[in-house]
């Protein structure tokens, strides 16, 4: 897993306030090339992120420390 | 006759020898209205068992009365199960209960409606403690059976919406004795380390036995209590537990759950589509904006022809100046003319002109004008400033005003 990565709902946020702060249209030139340009890049993770989903499923077990362990679950039929 | 003579623990013994030999009051069920219904410290329940006519003394010890799942309260219709005996100490007989079931309904269903009824006055369903559900949960708690059908629904239906996110199972009993403790114990667990931003948890469909657990007080509290928002979903549709009421979303079904815990990637791919859109419309406008206010600057005559600009310029500097040059000639004119009025003033003033009327100004040999005849002597040298010249004089005789003549001796 990648981290310090934008979640995904972060991501959908921040893509969602640059697209209505350039549709307001009262942003300087430079600064609307620099908020498209991260708009496209979220965008593009998004999709990314999409296209790569495979659904993970653990079963918690708790460990000697108390602490969650994870083991793989297999249910049967799925 | 023959009399008998007895203590009256022996009457008593005897009595309870007699009760206790009838296999009908060994074990029996009674009909009746609870009245002056009493829990006592000790946690044996103590009431009064009556119908119309009679009434008839009940003990319930803790030991049963901790198995009902209901709440006994004085004027309910009850079947009292127990046997009959004598309690020696008092000479009385009673009804040693081992269990309540409540006249015209089951006992879980009068638990249940009392459960709700209490958690309900105290705020555990309140609709502004419910949390709101994240939208996009990374990773979903489900607390249920590793076995059942629930357990392949939920992650089912989690995978084809949005298989982003992690399923992390808490597998616990679901019926039974120790199910509610394990579901309690998996919420908290669950909350403790965080697994995930979300808890499922329920079982599929059975009796109202079946479910029960998802009726236990203890478990409605987890719920109450869980930080993580948590989707119950307990049988099928109509099926609704105290579970159900307590959380913050209510699914009809585990399938429905999943459904509600998570988006539709299809949905979220076509708003990703519907951002992709909006975005490169607004920058495009934006692009555009910019261009026409380029266009309408550098339509402008400042920038087709410059030397416009300074011709524009140079006018007004001309005119500026020809308004300074009128300004200076202006004050000079005015400074001239009250220049010669002052100095026609300070003329008019001048002891010149007085002169130059006749008067004339005597000074005495140091200089000094004489105004008095007594600052000067007989045989003094003056002069006599004239308006063209001065005359040496010498006094010879003063003439006071009152004829007084002093001369020279």
């Amino acid at each position: 897993m990648e981290e310090k990565k934008l979640s995904f709902e972060d991501a959908m946020q921040r893509l969602d306030g640059i697209v209505r702060r350039l549709e307001k249209g009262d942003v300087a030139l430079e600064e609307s090339l620099v908020l498209f340009e991260e708009g496209s890049r979220l965008l593009a993770q998004c999709s990314k992120q999409l296209d790569a989903a495979e659904q993970k499923v653990v079963m918690l077990k708790k460990g000697s420390d108390g602490a969650p362990v994870e083991l793989p679950f297999e249910s049967e039929g799925v | 006759m023959e009399q008998t003579t007895l203590t009256v623990s022996e009457l008593n013994a005897r009595i309870k020898g007699l009760l206790d030999s009838d296999p009908v009051l060994e074990q029996l069920a009674v009909v009746g209205e609870l009245s002056n219904y009493k829990i006592y410290p000790s946690g044996h329940h103590y009431f009064t068992l009556k119908d119309a006519e009679s009434s008839l003394r009940c003990v319930m010890f803790r030991s049963s009365a901790s198995k009902l799942r209901f709440r006994p309260e004085s004027g309910m219709g009850v079947t009292a199960v127990g046997r009959v005996s004598v309690f020696p100490r008092d000479g009385a007989y009673q009804l040693y209960c081992t269990n309540l079931i409540p006249t015209g309904m089951g006992d879980l269903y009068v638990a249940y409606e009392q459960l709700k009824a209490r958690l309900a006055q105290e705020g555990l369903f309140a609709p502004e403690h419910k949390k709101p559900l994240p939208q996009f949960p990374a990773r979903i708690a489900v607390i249920t059976s590793s076995a059942g059908a629930a357990v392949r629904d939920i992650i089912r239906v989690l995978g084809k919406r949005w298989p982003e996110s992690k399923v992390v199972l808490l597998p616990v009993r679901v019926q039974g004795a120790e199910a509610p403790a394990e579901i309690v114990g998996a919420i908290r667990y669950a909350n403790r380390y965080q697994v995930a931003d979300l808890i499922i948890t329920g079982r599929g469909g059975g009796s109202i036995e079946d479910l029960w657990a998802f009726n236990d007080e203890r478990v409605a509290r987890a719920i109450y209590e869980s930080r993580l928002p948590v989707i119950s979903a307990v049988g099928h549709e109509p099926d609704v537990t105290i579970s159900d009421f307590v959380a913050d979303v209510r699914a009809a079904t585990p399938s429905n759950a999943a459904e509600l815990a998570v988006p539709d990637q299809t949905d979220v791919r076509d708003a990703l589509a519907g951002y992709e859109i909006r975005l490169s419309q607004a920058m495009r406008k934006h692009l555009t904006d910019r261009r026409a206010r380029l266009d309408e600057l550098s339509g402008r005559k400042v920038l087709t022809s410059p030397t416009a600009y300074l011709d524009g310029k140079r006018v007004e500097l001309d005119y500026l100046r020809s308004r300074l040059i009128g300004a200076g000639d202006g004050y000079l004119a005015a400074h001239k003319q009250m220049f010669a009025r002052t100095t026609a003033a300070l003329d008019a003033m001048s002891p010149l002109k007085v002169l130059a009327r006749g008067y004339s100004v005597a000074t005495a040999a140091d200089g000094a004008i004489i105004k008095s005849t007594g600052s000067v002597s007989v045989g003094d040298a003056l002069r006599l400033r004239l308006a063209d010249g001065a005359l040496r004089c010498r006094v010879e005789e003063k003439e006071e005003p009152h004829g007084r003549k002093e001369a020279v001796l």
